[in-house]
């Protein structure tokens, strides 16, 4: 019980953090029915700006860890977001209304473009870091098992939580939102009725990198070790997660996420530590054969 | 009559000219190659800057054979498939000499391109058994072996942790496994059995979930085959989780990165690595040129060197850099070198490893 529930723990942790990741690929693939294959490496980007925003920091000067986390807050996701403006501009949009694999390759070859930038910019080596927030408490214990919850995973909790809150806020109740939703219904009768689609696609492409740019700085702080390579692997996870949740869907994104974390913790901890990737991307495939558009997507959707 | 002056100071001048292209041309190309991007970079760096200084010590006494070194580097990433594109690079650039590669996974399918080719290899590194136990007559090491090491960390954890739950790990990489299944069997063999046996997967960030199975299982001695990045993270995961445990690993911990991502909770971990060179007498001239330059000569650098070093001398006392016949010599003679007096066994390995226990304190590592 007590193992299982420290599991858990272990396993929401991670879904956070590949949720974050996973709205950003179901925002835009709603919108513009297009897979941003370069939203992984906006996440690396994100952790990179990180880092030099905390180095930065303590460079000039600033002790208090809450005041820096939420500058470096800050600034990773302004940063990050005008890169997730300048990707759609450059990459995406003189592309729109073209056979519909070409911004698929584009995005590949942005993804591509980024990792390189970062190993020309920032070197191919690994950067780490020792824990800004160390320590935890222990919350439960039973036959001399002791569950532990580390203060970095509280805060993941929390600022995971409260992102979506604004989100959910955002999409449903603003006007912004309202355009949101009715470009991923229709681009061009939305136009028609005098919503500015540029720029409302332009948008969803910076909210998603800024979100993708917490996802950054929360790997940062828990795991303390990046390097240029990371968005792949975390995008091909998140991706799966979007996937799993049903493209489209923002609140099949989370759970994806939440899915995929939790599969891989619990088949580490009771199957085998090696193979969880393949449980994984196992259930993936089961679900798919199953529900076809993930656990919450609709079926009705046609583009890519 | 002036004419003909004119000319014959031309043609002076252009004789000249050729004598001094000449040596120029006639240059020997030596390789070094590691991971120089990648999660392992750091040890990349330590092999490129110990062959690099070897080869400019060399080339300031005069060279090899009246001629200079030229150094090219190659970077495997520790990818076994990019370590085969290097070697094949190496040979069409006509290399005759080798110091490398840094992970045993990519010594390993390197050594059968410099064996086809006919180039000598010295791995500074690479402490598999496998390179040397099924290389060639081209494979030699400067470092030890991971039989002798593992013998050394099990004789160890027999001692000091025999009624401890023990727990070893590997990564699934030549080295790593390598070194765990060495270290187990040298333990089980002095009557000391594991609580567990597992493999991780290089390359992730979180290991929460390995680290909660152990937890589970009491571990509270925790042996690491692998290198310092996937170490690091499994000790701050471990300690976050409150495991009270002591990690051990091997000579991949060498790197001041691997306090860098665990920080003080790094603290009191183990490995094993042979006494420090950098202390030894012999070591003393080269160790004060690297400090001119601000290199710290941690792990594996004067290894590298030692590796370029011997092999420059075999190849003068040869007096021919032909790779067979400079591994006859390499094996018959002993060589004085920054590591003290080396000499070789049948299959390549150096016949003295002296492996000790080193611990993290404090952010650097000692001997125990």
């Amino acid at each position: 019980m007590a193992y299982a529930l420290q599991q858990l723990i272990n396993g929401v942790t991670l879904g956070m953090i590949y949720g974050l990741i996973a709205v950003g690929y179901t925002m835009v693939y709603g919108i513009i029915g297009m897979i941003n294959f370069a939203h992984g490496d906006v996440f690396m980007i994100g952790s990179f700006l990180s880092l030099i925003a905390i180095t930065g920091l303590s460079a000039l000067g600033v002790t208090s860890v809450p005041l820096t986390l939420a500058l470096t807050l800050v600034f990773a996701a302004a940063f990050a977001a005008i890169y997730g403006w300048a990707i759609e501009r450059i990459a995406y949009r003189p592309l729109r209304g073209s056979f519909r694999l070409a911004p698929l390759i584009s995005a590949i070859g942005m993804s591509i473009a980024l990792q390189n930038f970062a190993q020309v910019a920032q070197g191919a080596r690994d950067k780490n870091m020792p824990s800004m927030i160390p320590g935890g408490m222990s919350i439960f214990e039973q036959d001399g098992f002791v569950v532990q919850l580390s203060w970095m995973q509280i805060v993941i909790f929390v600022v995971t939580l409260s992102l979506l809150a604004i989100f959910t806020w955002l999409v449903t109740k603003t006007s912004l939102g309202r355009a949101m939703r009715a470009c991923e219904q229709d681009l061009k009768m939305a136009a028609l009725l005098g919503i500015d689609t540029n720029r409302t696609i332009s948008l969803t492409f910076v909210i998603g990198a800024a979100l993708a740019a917490v996802a950054g700085m929360m790997f940062l702080l828990y795991y303390g070790s990046i390097n240029f390579y990371i968005g792949f692997n975390a995008g091909v996870k998140a991706f799966t997660a979007a996937v799993l949740g049903g493209v489209g869907s923002l609140p099949g994104a989370v759970i994806g996420g939440l899915a995929i974390g939790l599969i891989e913790a619990f088949w580490s901890g009771y199957g085998s530590v090696q193979y969880k990737d393949v449980a994984a991307f196992s259930v993936l495939i089961i679900v798919l054969i199953f529900m076809p558009s993930g656990l919450l997507g609709r079926a009705d959707v046609e583009k890519v | 009559m002036f004419r003909r002056t004119l000319i014959a100071g031309a043609a002076a001048l252009a004789f000249a000219g050729v004598m001094a292209a000449a040596p120029a041309s006639a240059q020997i190309k030596i390789g070094t190659a590691g991971p120089i991007t990648g999660s392992n970079a750091t040890f990349g760096a330590q092999l490129k800057a110990g062959a690099q200084q070897a080869v400019d010590d060399i080339n300031a006494k005069g060279g090899v054979l009246g001629k200079k070194l030229e150094l090219s580097i190659g970077d495997d990433a520790c990818d076994p498939k990019q370590a085969v594109s290097v070697a094949n690079k190496f040979a069409a650039d006509k290399v005759v000499f080798v110091a490398g590669h840094f992970c045993s996974s990519s010594s390993i399918p390197a050594s059968k391109v410099y064996t086809e080719e006919g180039i000598l290899q010295i791995t500074p590194a690479s402490t598999n058994p496998k390179f040397t136990d099924e290389g060639s007559w081209n494979t030699f090491r400067t470092c030890g072996r991971d039989d002798q090491q593992g013998a050394v960390a099990g004789a160890l954890i027999a001692k000091e942790f025999k009624t401890r739950k023990i727990a070893v790990l590997h990564d699934n990489t030549a080295y790593g496994k390598g070194l765990a299944d060495e270290t187990k069997k040298a333990m089980n063999k002095l009557g000391v059995k594991e609580t567990m046996y597992t493999a991780y997967v290089p390359g992730d960030k979180d290991y929460s979930a390995l680290v909660s199975l152990m937890k589970k299982a009491n571990v509270d001695v925790i042996y690491i085959g692998g290198y310092h990045t996937e170490t690091g993270l499994i000790v701050k995961q471990a300690r976050e989780q409150g495991m009270n445990v002591t990690v051990i690993g091997g000579d991949a911990l060498v790197t001041n990165e691997f306090w860098q991502i665990t920080g003080p909770l790094g603290e009191g971990t183990l490995m094993t690595f042979p006494s420090d060179p950098r202390t030894r007498p012999t070591a003393k001239a080269v160790v004060d040129a690297f400090k001119a330059k601000g290199i710290d000569p941690e792990g594996y650098v004067l290894y590298s060197y030692a590796a370029v070093e011997i092999w420059a001398k075999a190849a003068t006392k040869a007096g021919t850099t032909d790779a067979k016949k400079v591994a006859e010599t390499l094996h018959a003679g002993t060589w004085d070198t920054v590591l003290g007096k080396i000499s070789y066994d049948k299959k390549g390995d150096v016949t003295v490893a002296d492996y000790v226990f080193y611990i993290w304190h404090n952010g650097s590592y000692s001997e125990m």
